[in-house]
């Protein structure tokens, strides 16, 4: 060993595991990590499709039949139907990941966990009652 | 000195878009993804072009498409970043992620601006 180590600009070396790329496939609860953090690439899907929806009714009658023909297409509807199976993934974690974000006193008690998680369920359902009542015709 | 950091306000939008897209999409994914194409409901173009009109309607898309997309984008990021294990490549995935939610919410506009 050398008495004086020769100054450089990075840290010395020291032993580290290289983390496999496929980690998540380890255990289950990695795989549903990995699975809620592709939720996003679905939520941006959504988001393209529905842009698409509004381009298309802003083109009359026609356009939006084009729409309605290419929506029913099965490659169409299968990824439809995978990103609904993300998103409601996305939506159960958000919901049971809230009572860990939002910590509620009530009386200097905290408000317990399944209240705040249950309280969400109540909302998403009278927000989907109320946006399927409007698009449906009221 | 210290530089102002975007990231309280990235993870802010994050959240916001998580509630939004939580609550929101699977509905709309719902209908228009599947009970429309398959024939279970029957909304008229009427109906919805008459929806769209409406400024509420496209304030309510206006903010549920941008914040979804920087929900998705930030998100995404990170998925890259652990997942991948591509931590060299953060400036390039962050110009890609972001730079995508901002082109999205800027056509958003667009096409909410030329609704008929």
């Amino acid at each position: 060993m050398n008495q004086t180590p020769i100054y450089t600009e990075f840290h010395s070396r020291w032993y580290r595991r290289r983390t496999s790329t496929y980690w998540w496939l380890r255990r289950p609860s990695y795989l549903a990590f990995i699975l809620r953090e592709l939720s996003s690439l679905f939520v941006a899907w959504f988001v393209i499709f529905t842009l698409v929806q509004i381009q298309a009714l802003s083109q009359g009658a026609e356009g939006y039949q084009r729409f309605q023909d290419w929506s029913k297409q099965p490659v169409v509807l299968i990824v439809n139907l995978i990103a609904l199976f993300f998103v409601v993934f996305h939506a159960i974690t958000w919901f049971k990941l809230a009572p860990q974000a939002m910590v509620i006193r009530l009386h200097g008690k905290r408000v317990p966990a399944a209240w705040i998680a249950g309280s969400n369920y109540v909302v998403w359902a009278l927000a989907s009652a109320l946006v399927a009542w409007i698009i449906l015709g009221g | 000195m210290a530089k102002k950091s975007l990231e309280p306000f990235l993870w802010t939008l994050f959240s916001a878009g998580g509630v939004l897209a939580a609550l929101l999409i699977p509905i709309h994914l719902f209908l228009f993804g599947l009970a429309v194409p398959l024939g279970w409901a029957h909304p008229s173009y009427e109906h919805l072009l008459s929806l769209l009109r409406h400024p509420a309607t496209q304030g309510y898309f206006f903010v549920l498409c941008t914040l979804a997309l920087f929900h998705s984008a930030h998100r995404f990021r990170y998925t890259l970043y652990d997942g991948l294990q591509i931590k060299h490549l953060n400036e390039v995935i962050n110009v890609l992620c972001y730079g995508g939610a901002i082109v999205g919410s800027v056509w958003t506009v667009y096409l909410l601006w030329r609704i008929p």
